[in-house]
């Protein structure tokens, strides 16, 4: 296919944004799967994140999407360096920290904090909502004017809770509120970079508003940066202004929010927005319904790793893998792994795309009797006649 | 009874204490994840989830929780009650006797000719009567009440020293082990295994005469309290693994939770994340594990004692009663009965009390 | 395929009476802290061939009802009143005999979680064909031919090699695949399917939910659905019933409830999801305040401690007095709110923020 016209690196987002905070590159996470009886050796990797590219600027929210398995929760942790990345490199202000230790990330430590998912598991059950937020800044000797306790009183109150709850416990907390104590603690250390992994998904829908309404406002008013990792296109969508659709591992398509959701290239991220559902009953987008789940990333397969699911694949897509470009007819900024992508809209077109065999064969046979018993009401009014 | 919180005010109450979601998760591993999400479940969706009924429950810290979940538990305040007393029997045991006006080591039988001639006690039932409550000793002739008495002083301070430094042991390994992982983790991790398949009874008479022999040749008379560490010792080195595995799994657990990582994340030092994150999580697993390894240690060291190769005569220990007491059965029951009664009562009474606490740390458990 | 459909009707068939039918239905629990009502006063009707959806937060008694339908509660904890007609038995105080001759065989459930549903020590095949052995007295070859046949039909490649596996060589997807297939082996005519793939992947649930209707549309059973999430039911569901604290707050259509909801919840609930057609600046409108305790539910509307438009009502009949779910064939909600002002404030108030016309 002759439709690459460049191969431009991410560009700079259209939005007023300063310089890149985060730069990454190549990165890559293989977690050693080891076999054998006393004397373990590897005999495989779980390919969790295998090279992935992308920039986050100053003051600006990247999304992050995918099905679990596509490496996003892990992206985020590598970025953290909560894991140890396996190849490639993490550029922070133009630091490489892709393999500092912990004694000399200290400085940027603070700079980079993270919003976890399970608001149940994200605190320290024994210690008092104070203890759990003074903690980190004691670690990284921030001395907040007028003391911790003053800080954290504020702090509460910029989450929206009640300043007195200083002397609680997690547990007399509900989901929503616990999350935005992890949010005070990540506000605490005054980062630039915040890394919110599906921070709302286990919430209640009304909560999940509050929370990201929380979020945003901090994004605006701070201007912290945020790697918004979520598997939900449409929250994803309301709060990022980039965003990256990773599968197995891989980024498939990234953009601008308009580019993904609205000129999308991918087939992929085509499946994805077809198969969000939408509180609309008149909701008129193409249908595409993949087959089978995603494959294992244990193995996962050659050249393009969409191509098992895909109903564009050909030859090609076995033995080459797409890079990630900008494909002719694209905005600047909007790349997209694919050797063969889809026209770009979204609108419902004239054939499904159904790979279900199950349920092709189902909707097959509907087709069929409806058909029939049209045939056997035209031929009956055709008697009456 | 409402003394009880005064009485055992840091052993029991500091440790106590745990939260629900925490329990649910890590405590109950066996309940599964739909169960936690489908089914109705009024501790996390009335009790926590809601700001009218937080606001009732003011500033309650886990511990605070677990400590009223076992002032509702009857059971549980009774065999605390029995517990104690028990403890504060073999504390004050020289103010008892004291007290009471004997002590452990006098012939009273010989002394005052309360013994015939095959050394059984003439009076009926064992010799009981208002100076001796529990009858006198036949053979020796030493006052029962006494001798008990002393006898819970001696096994509980065994078995007291065992299970600290067993915890204390267990701890430490669990938590080396579940932090560092990896090749750390396997090798010693072996080595409990190892220790583990030792044949702890074997091991214990076999080795119990080499220590000592280690202090003392074999020809001298060996001081009390070498043979009360050589027993310490010998229990202590086969006591510690079950605990270091349990800690371990917790910690293997806990290391992936998500406020460990937030830690990290802020950059806190392994140990202030073993101190801080780790170890308030662990304690009541411990607790409870200590609760029960307790009586299983004082009926282990009444059973070396029975078998002559713990505490020796003249001293007085639990397990000793028995052994003597098997001689004269047939002609003296009651000797066996005093000793016997107490050790049941002791036993059952602790590892209800086990239950007990388990079940005020972690209220998910439903009997 | 002509093992699939049942040939005759069932003889129960009433014209016109509802398959289902749930009349003044509450659930209370006996905990420590005190009496849960889980559920207090709903009503509701399924009828053969319909999907009911039944959305709510956690705690809003969603789970509870349909347990209480399919007599799964520890009867030593829980109180069930009110009345449930299945297909003319009456299930309430029913011996648990004669629930587990309905179980499986009447109706069905498909579970969240089919990892813990599904039993790790049997096969697949086994754990299909057993219950369609239980309830029809078919040989074990037949029922292993069946098992394979629904496996088949659920989109099961290989079915003939896959039904000798266990539930773990399987992956999520196949797996609630699996678990429609244990559901549907002897053709219930109710299915009660608790957040059937709330666990799955956004591709992966599109499939089984497409599923789900075209074999409903095969089979006519009739299924009650039940998901906080409205994008779900506005793919699956024909009739829509809110629930809030353990009370329905509103009824009708999924039409009538994703275009012209009446109840404050039922707009607190649509606009608090982004949308992807909608503007992104706006910011999201959520629902304030959290969900209450059941323990000490708020006295008249459950939900008048959250509400925005109390005031409207004027005094403290919010406060004081429950408001009725009067239905208006099949449509109605329980709010003061007179219905010309529900119209009002929709149109005026919440629909700009949903993003359509």
């Amino acid at each position: 296919m002759s439709e690459q016209l460049s191969l431009a690196k991410p560009a700079l987002p259209s939005q007023r944004k300063g310089g890149p905070l985060l730069e990454v590159e190549g990165l890559t996470k293989h977690f050693p799967l080891r076999d054998g009886f006393l004397f373990k050796r590897q005999v495989g990797a779980v390919q969790a994140v295998d090279g992935v590219d992308f920039t986050i600027h100053e003051g600006e929210a990247l999304g992050l999407v995918g099905e679990s398995g596509c490496g996003k929760s892990t992206t985020g942790r590598l970025v953290t360096r909560l894991l140890e990345p396996t190849a490639g490199q993490i550029l922070y202000q133009g630091h490489n920290i892709t393999h500092t230790d912990r004694k000399h990330l200290a400085p940027i430590r603070s700079q980079i904090q993270m919003i976890f998912q399970d608001p149940y598991a994200s605190l320290n059950p024994r210690q008092t909502v104070g203890t759990i937020i003074t903690g980190p800044m004691e670690i990284n000797h921030i001395q907040p004017p007028g003391g911790h306790e003053k800080r954290v009183r504020e702090l509460l109150e910029t989450v929206g809770l009640n300043p007195e709850h200083y002397n609680r416990f997690p547990h007399e907390f509900s989901g929503g509120q616990r999350q935005r104590i992890g949010i005070a603690r990540a506000l605490g250390m005054q980062p630039k970079l915040i890394i919110a992994d599906e921070p709302v998904s286990a919430l209640d829908v009304s909560i999940q508003a509050q929370v990201v309404n929380l979020l945003q406002k901090l994004q605006h008013e701070l201007g912290i940066a945020f790697l918004f990792i979520a598997h939900d296109l449409a929250i994803v969508r309301h709060f990022s202004h980039r965003v990256a659709v990773m599968y197995l591992g891989k980024i498939m398509e990234i953009g601008n929010r308009t580019d993904i959701y609205e000129t999308p290239r991918h087939p992929y991220t085509h499946a994805l927005l077809s198969a969000a559902p939408e509180a609309n009953p008149d909701d008129e987008q193409e249908r595409i319904r993949l087959a089978g789940d995603v494959p294992s990333p244990i193995n996962p397969p050659t050249g393009c790793r969409f191509r098992t699911r895909c109903w564009k694949a050909q030859q090609k897509c076995t033995t080459e893998e797409p890079p990630l470009l900008q494909i002719a007819g694209n905005n600047t900024g909007h790349l997209t792994a694919c050797h063969y992508p889809q026209d770009p809209t979204t609108a419902a077109r004239d054939e499904d795309v159904v790979l279900d065999p199950a349920l092709a064969a189902l909707e097959q046979n509907a087709q069929e009797s409806a058909e029939e018993s049209a045939e056997e009401s035209a031929e009956g009014s055709a008697e009456e006649q | 009874m409402m003394g009880l919180p005064g009485l055992l005010p840091r052993f029991l109450r500091a440790p106590l204490g745990l939260d629900r979601g925490f329990a649910a998760t890590v405590g109950v591993t066996m309940s599964s994840p739909t169960q936690a999400t489908t089914y109705p479940e009024p501790s996390r969706s009335t009790g926590g989830a809601d700001a009218t009924v937080a606001a009732e429950i003011v500033g309650r810290s886990p511990r605070q929780l677990a400590w009223l979940r076992f002032k509702r538990d009857r059971t549980g305040i009774v065999c605390a009650v029995i517990v104690a007393f028990f403890i504060l029997v073999a504390v004050f045991a020289p103010v008892i006797t004291w007290l009471y006006g004997k002590n452990a080591y006098t012939l009273y039988g010989q002394d005052d000719n309360l013994l015939n001639s095959y050394g059984l006690p003439v009076k009926a039932n064992g010799g009981i009567d208002a100076d001796h409550w529990f009858g006198i000793e036949p053979g020796l002739g030493r006052d029962i009440f006494a001798l008990l008495v002393y006898g819970i002083r001696t096994s509980l301070g065994i078995s007291l020293c065992v299970t600290l430094l067993s915890v204390a042991l267990g701890v430490c390994v669990g938590l080396v082990q579940g932090y560092l992982g990896g090749g750390t983790d396997y090798v010693v991790g072996r080595f409990s295994d190892l220790m583990m398949a030792f044949p702890s009874q074997l091991f214990f008479i076999a080795f119990t005469p080499v220590i000592i022999a280690m202090f003392v040749s074999p020809s001298d008379q060996e001081p009390t309290w070498i043979r009360f560490t050589a027993l310490v010792l010998v229990q202590f080195a086969l006591g510690w693994m079950s605990l270091g595995r349990l800690v371990r799994a917790q910690v293997l657990s806990l290391r992936t939770r998500e406020y460990v990582e937030a830690a990290h994340l802020s950059g806190a030092s392994p140990g202030r994340i073993i101190r801080r994150e780790l170890l308030p999580n662990v304690w009541s697993t411990v607790l409870v594990q200590a609760t029960l390894l307790l009586p299983l240690n004082v009926t282990a060291e009444a059973g070396l004692s029975f078998l002559g190769v713990g505490m020796q005569k003249p001293t007085p220990d639990w397990g000793l009663m028995f052994q003597d007491a098997a001689q004269y059965y047939r002609s003296d029951i009651t000797y066996m009965f005093f000793p016997g009664i107490a050790m049941v009562v002791f036993v059952v009474a602790f590892n209800l009390l086990g239950d007990a606490v388990r079940d005020a740390l972690d209220p998910r458990t439903v009997r | 395929m002509t093992t699939l459909t049942k040939p005759e009707q069932p003889s129960g068939r009433r014209d016109g009476a509802p398959f289902l039918s749930v009349r003044d239905l509450s659930v209370q629990f006996a905990t420590e802290d005190g009496i849960v009502k889980a559920v207090d006063g709903l009503s509701f009707d399924v009828e053969r061939g319909r999907t009911l959806g039944i959305v709510g937060e956690s705690g809003s008694g969603k789970s509870v009802t349909n347990l209480a339908v399919l007599g799964l509660h520890n009867p030593r904890n829980t109180a069930i009143t009110g009345e449930i007609v299945l297909n003319g038995h009456e299930l309430t105080g029913a011996p648990q005999r004669t629930l587990e001759k309905l179980r499986g065989n009447t109706m069905a459930m498909i579970f969240q979680d089919s990892l813990s549903a599904l039993s790790p020590y049997y096969t697949v095949g086994r754990q299909i064909a057993e219950p369609f052995r239980k309830h029809t007295g078919a040989s074990r070859k037949a029922a292993r031919e069946r098992a394979v046949e629904m496996l088949r039909r659920v989109g099961i490649p290989q079915p003939e090699l896959r039904v000798d596996d266990y539930p773990h060589q399987f992956s999520g997807g196949m797996r609630q695949r699996a678990m429609i297939a244990l559901a549907l082996v002897c053709d219930p005519q109710l299915l009660i399917a608790d957040e059937p793939t709330t666990a799955l992947d956004v591709t992966v649930q599109a499939q089984i939910l497409d599923l789900l209707k075209q074999l409903q549309q095969e089979t006519g059973t009739a299924i009650i659905f039940i998901t906080h999430d409205l994008g779900v039911v506005a793919r699956i569901c024909d009739d829509v019933l809110v629930m809030y604290a353990g009370r329905c707050v509103e009824r009708g259509t999924v039409r009538d409830i994703l275009t012209t909801p009446r109840h404050p919840y039922a707009w607190g609930l649509l606009s608090s999801v982004p949308r992807r057609k909608a503007p992104v600046d706006a910011p999201l409108r959520p629902i304030p305040g959290t969900p209450p305790s059941l323990l000490k539910p708020p006295t008249g509307c459950p939900f008048h401690p959250r509400c925005e438009f109390r005031e409207y009502v004027g005094d403290t009949r919010c406060q004081d007095e429950r408001p009725m779910l009067t239905l208006d064939s099949g449509r109605g909600a329980a709010c003061h709110l007179p219905a010309e002002q529900q119209k009002s404030i929709f149109a005026e108030q919440i629909r700009p923020l949903l993003g359509r016309s």
